[in-house]
């Protein structure tokens, strides 16, 4: 029985055992908490990171390349030792605003586990065909991109020989290429948007090489099968992502792939009561990573999707680091805040809020712009007032961008608010 | 003049090539990028990750990958030839599965620590 044997007082404690988990933890550790604790709801460490067996992970963090199960034994393999604690196999059911953590395992049963501070890296999850509503049958052979790569790469399953693949993010891409080289056929991969969301070298290596047809401005209009999906229409749609009738193409094939999106997993969030931004589906975060209940702490895709890992290290190494110091020190205490708002061509910012006080230096803006766009000029402002200009040659909702503010501009602030926007180039200067 | 998108890193620079003049490649932003726009053209290559069958582990299957590229011709060979490998646990991450891989000159080597399982 745990509750008399097992400490259940922790300085941090982290939710989630994927690459966010992970780097927050060990940062935490080396931060100076002494008694850190990960809880992880699959039998081992690593999270999504163990069934993306194909490399590219790690040129920024590493500076070489690495495969995904590579990337998360670097950090895993440096736990034994450590003094961090591990428990898999556990499920965290609730979180509350005091940090105290509800979980429970076969082997201790319920438990309640204490915390000064506390760091969300619960990661994210599939949108599924019920989310975009998909007509047609209901029959067996649809997947998500990312249940497919788990059943093909870590329980050794295949899922299908005839396949199909909407939508074109990254693991849509990956799976197209994964599922060919296993000795399917994939037919195509269809985006509803006039571009795609995946890497241009995923489109490369993954589409191109196996001549895989992309077909932009596409969806799927109709499933067809009784058990097993036996055939699939796919119509292009007009600048309203309508269908147009007329344009119908059929395949035949047994499975579809879904890579329609992610959304990050904040059912314990919500619950705790934290603030959550509507354009991230995740926690309101300061540029600490703090949420808005003070001690508890959020990274990685929790907070909003990445497309790269080593920025999700990046961001937890700050989200452990600042959850340390809250263990030993206690609160930062109430000073001035900015908040970032969102101009022209910006889908969302983390952070949402800068307390200047706590900042270094400087301070890193994430963000997404929500169209393909050339030649422009990213501006932060104040009022009327250009605090800042970063020319870019190109930019995607699909490539997380990042600025770096300097400390010094965040005191030109006038009203407690900074706006990112991106312009075009001639309209700029 | 042929166009590429280099595929080294994640910027996916647009790259233009000249067959006719000795491969000259423009328009990458580093020297690997002009190194991948002439073997892409002359003998393209990649690295093969997969995974194959290990027994008496916490996992059926251990990720595996070749520890250089391989001609993409030989992707599908290769592919072949991973599917009556089989490992025992336990495996570390870098074991070398296969030596000198159908002769092309990399090891196929283990990405994934598969630990023993318990009875």
């Amino acid at each position: 029985m745990s509750g008399t044997e097992r400490q259940t007082k922790y300085d941090v404690i982290v939710v989630g055992g994927g690459p966010a988990g992970l780097a927050a933890a060990l940062e935490a550790k080396e931060t100076g908490a002494e008694k850190v604790l990960i809880l992880e709801r699959n039998h081992e460490l690593g999270g999504i990171l163990n069934q993306c067996i194909h490399n590219g992970f790690g040129l920024h963090h590493f500076k070489e390349e690495l495969t995904g199960p590579e990337y998360a034994g670097r950090f895993i393999s440096r736990l034994p030792g450590s003094g961090i604690e591990v428990m898999a196999d556990t499920m965290v059911l609730e979180i509350t605003p005091d940090k105290t953590v509800h979980a429970m395992n076969s082997r201790d049963g319920y438990m309640q586990l204490t915390a000064s501070a506390i760091v969300l890296t619960m990661g994210c999850r599939e949108r599924t065909r019920g989310a975009i509503a998909i007509p047609g049958d209901r029959p067996a052979g649809i997947f998500t991109a990312g249940a497919a790569q788990l059943y093909v790469n870590v329980e050794g399953y295949m899922v299908g020989r005839r396949v199909l693949i909407l939508g074109s993010g990254d693991i849509g891409l990956i799976m197209a290429r994964r599922m060919t080289l296993e000795g399917a056929k994939v037919l195509g991969c269809v985006e509803l948007m006039p571009y795609s969301n995946g890497l241009n070298r995923n489109i490369v290596q993954c589409l191109n090489d196996y001549n895989i047809p992309l077909y932009l401005s596409h969806t799927i209009t109709n499933i067809q099968g009784d058990k097993r999906v036996e055939k699939v229409t796919v119509s292009k749609v007009d600048e309203n992502r309508r269908p147009i009738p007329g344009t119908e193409m059929e395949f035949e094939c047994d499975t579809v792939l879904l890579s329609v999106g992610l959304i990050p997993e904040n059912e314990l969030s919500r619950q705790a009561g934290i603030r959550m931004d509507r354009r991230t589906n995740g926690p309101e975060v300061y540029e600490n990573m703090e949420t808005s209940i003070p001690g508890v702490f959020a990274s990685g895709n929790v907070v909003h999707v990445h497309d790269l890992v080593d920025f999700v290290t990046a961001e937890s190494q700050r989200a452990g680091k600042a959850a340390a110091l809250f263990a030993l020190h206690g609160e930062t205490p109430p000073g001035e805040e900015i908040l970032v708002e969102n101009g022209a061509c910006v889908n969302y910012t983390v952070p949402q809020k800068i307390r200047p006080e706590n900042v270094g230096k400087f301070v890193e803006i994430f963000f997404r712009v929500n169209f393909v766009y050339r030649d422009v000029v990213i501006r932060v402002t104040s009022g009327e007032e250009v605090l800042a200009s970063y020319k870019r040659e190109h930019m995607a909702p699909g490539e997380m961008e990042k600025i770096v503010l300097p400390k010094a501009l965040l005191e030109k602030a006038r009203d407690g608010k900074i706006r990112v926007s991106v312009e075009k180039e001639a309209q700029a200067e | 003049m042929k166009e590429l998108i280099c595929i080294v890193c994640p910027k996916g620079c647009h790259l233009k090539v000249d067959e006719e003049n000795g491969y000259a490649v423009t328009g990458n932003s580093c020297p690997r990028g002009a190194v991948y726009g002439k073997k892409e053209l002359v003998n393209p290559t990649r690295v093969l990750t997969s995974t194959v069958k290990v027994t008496g582990g916490t996992l059926k299957r251990v990720s595996v990958k070749t520890d250089g590229d391989i001609p993409k011709s030989q992707l599908f060979p290769a592919m072949e030839a991973l599917e009556n490998v089989e490992m025992k646990a336990p495996v570390s991450i870098g074991d070398v599965v296969l030596e000198n891989f159908l002769g092309l000159g990399v090891n196929l080597v283990a990405t994934k620590t598969v630990p023993l399982r318990e009875e």
